[in-house]
């Protein structure tokens, strides 16, 4: 294994001297007879291949990652890229939905994220600050933490029937942009808040401790200090919460979307179009589903584009606040 | 708290903040066993003893800061200027105005080097720009590092030197005008050269301020301070006049620690 550590000594800068000096330390570099007993060289080759594999392996799984995100684009805009013209985008579906565009259901998508990114924003970030700033921990914060936890873990249609019962029937919104936003945004609380506390748990506490060492109260305390620095965290992980429900199909369907609707929404209690549910539609329900294929695929595309549209700005305005911070 | 606003009458209190019979204890460990001292205006005093001794606990009971533990406790008595810093009617944020802290490691906040000295003052209500002008240019020249940042006030701190950090901190602590000044350890994380500048400010801030420091480096307490108390295992052992602590200690334990043959 030798020649793999002895450098090709032709092209030397350097004078005989020193390129001799670095061959006696290289050479007893690769020595691999091991100082301790019972320790064979084959030992050291065998750990090393070791490493590799599993270098290997974990290589691969990250790349499986990103294969999958690109399967999936190439597979939908192969299948969709002929449905997406400036007619597809600005005009409402015509014929059956057969034909025309999708312009209800992107502002649909639109006003119901904008609208649980309102209700889900303020009500997430109290409740982590109260979480860890203010909550001594005891029985009632576990108790809080435990009711998140499960809260992330109830099926998205559950979510869909509990805002269908609650807000369209109860409080007699009807199917309605508010009820839909007010569904999702219960929906992505538990990402929020989940976010929020990491960020607000990599403020160093020495910040705070400065802070309250001036006089400051804990209030302004976390209000000058602690939510200026875990701003971009809290952001980000906001629109990913936000994003991810902008996708989902199951908790709008009974609360905020309908099968068509041409109209474009006038006020919040208006039902809407939405993408995912357009998409659902088309592809089970419509009329004529072999033939809307592509608008299906189309729809897919818009949607991706505009979850992934989200989450660059998240990025963006992430390195920008980070940016200000340094 | 009725306490007269006036510098001049507090130096001639006889001390300017007190400990007395103080236990503390974080949850079921006791990490203070009855410490008994005084602090005197205008006066540094330096906290010495090996790590974990109790001497930053001690410290962080004279601003309160230890309230941030949830399960810590206090028993004994603190006062400032005669007045129980724990009685119930107390208030924990006018109380840090008074007493400011620097701490171990220079932290700064992640804004301006303007708006770092002038935080005190506006958490503490001015709104007047002049005067915070004016306050922040005085704190950071008596900080002594006014010449450095006087053209860059509104780059970010955290662009600054460790040891230009450190000074600033103390300027910030300083523009609230605190009656004492505690420092942890101030000058640990700082180079030799950076060490120098904390030390001579600290012999020009004792004019106005009392000080007290928390140091692991004797040299650095036999420097700058008037008084010296050692603490071994949350106990204080010994504390007098720095020159005596360090000439002739009276305890056998002190001898021992300040000689280097433990700790």
């Amino acid at each position: 294994m030798t020649s793999l550590f002895v450098t090709p000594s032709t092209q030397q800068d350097g004078t005989d001297e020193t390129t001799t000096i670095k061959r006696r330390q290289v050479n007893s570099m690769s020595r691999t007879d091991s100082p301790f007993p019972g320790v064979s060289q084959r030992y050291d080759r065998l750990r090393k291949i070791k490493q590799n594999i599993f270098f290997f392996l974990f290589r691969a799984a990250a790349a499986i990652n990103g294969i999958a995100l690109l399967v999936i684009i190439y597979f939908m805009v192969v299948n969709g890229w002929r449905a997406i013209t400036w007619e597809f985008l600005t005009q409402p579906p015509m014929q059956s939905m057969t034909k025309g565009g999708i312009l209800p259901c992107i502002v649909g998508t639109f006003a119901l994220s904008f609208g649980a990114i309102i209700v889900a924003l303020p009500i997430g970030i109290a409740s982590a600050i109260y979480l860890t700033e203010y909550a001594r921990p005891g029985k009632v914060v576990r108790l809080i933490r435990l009711g998140i936890n499960n809260l992330a873990g109830v099926p998205s249609v559950v979510f869909g029937l509990f805002g269908l019962a609650f807000f369209v029937v109860i409080l007699g919104m009807g199917v309605s942009i508010a009820a839909g936003a007010l569904t999702l945004g219960a929906m992505s609380l538990p990402v929020i808040i989940g976010s929020t506390e990491e960020a607000l748990k990599s403020v160093p506490d020495t910040y705070r401790e400065a802070s309250l060492g001036l006089g400051a109260t804990k209030w302004q305390t976390i209000w000058r200090v602690v939510l200026p620095s875990a701003m971009p965290g809290i952001l980000t992980g906001a629109i990913l919460g936000i994003s991810r429900a902008a996708g989902e199909t199951a908790p709008i369907m009974f609360t905020g979307a309908v099968f068509f609707t041409p109209k474009l929404p006038t006020s919040i209690f208006n039902e809407v179009m939405a993408l995912p549910y357009h998409i659902y539609v088309l592809a089970t329900a419509g009329t004529a589903i072999e033939k809307t294929r592509h608008l299906q695929y189309g729809t897919a595309i818009v949607l991706i584009a505009l979850v992934l549209g989200m989450n660059l700005v998240a990025i963006i305005w992430r390195s920008r606040l980070r940016k200000r911070l340094k | 708290m009725t306490v007269s606003e006036q510098r001049t009458d507090q130096s001639k209190a006889e001390y300017k903040m007190s400990s007395d019979n103080l236990d503390f204890y974080y949850g079921a460990f006791k990490a203070l066993h009855g410490v008994s001292m005084v602090f005197k205006p205008c006066e540094v005093t330096a906290l010495i003893g090996p790590s974990g001794c109790g001497k930053s606990t001690f410290l962080r009971c004279l601003n309160r800061m230890n309230d941030l533990i949830p399960t810590s406790r206090v028993e004994g008595l603190i006062t400032l200027d005669g007045n129980d810093i724990y009685a119930p009617a107390v208030d924990v944020v006018m109380l840090r105005r008074k007493v400011g802290m620097v701490f171990q490691k220079p932290n700064p906040f992640p804004k301006s080097i303007f708006d770092n000295v002038a935080y005190g003052l506006w958490v503490n209500g001015v709104k007047n720009k002049a005067f915070v002008q004016e306050r922040v240019e005085e704190s950071l020249k008596q900080a002594a590092i006014w010449d450095e940042v006087k053209d860059r006030l509104q780059d970010t701190a955290l662009g600054l030197s460790g040891g230009q950090q450190q000074r600033l901190c103390i300027a910030r602590a300083l523009a609230v005008k605190p009656e004492v000044v505690l420092m942890d350890e101030p000058a640990s994380a700082l180079d030799p050269i950076a060490t120098q500048k904390i030390e001579e400010l600290i012999h020009e801030l004792k004019e106005t301020y009392t000080i007290i420091i928390v140091t692991h480096n004797m040299q650095q307490a036999a420097r700058v301070s008037n008084v010296t108390a050692f603490f071994y295992m949350g106990k204080l052992i010994e504390v007098g006049e720095t020159d005596t602590i360090f000439t002739r200690p009276k305890k056998k334990q002190t001898e021992d620690y300040i000689t280097g043959r433990f700790g």
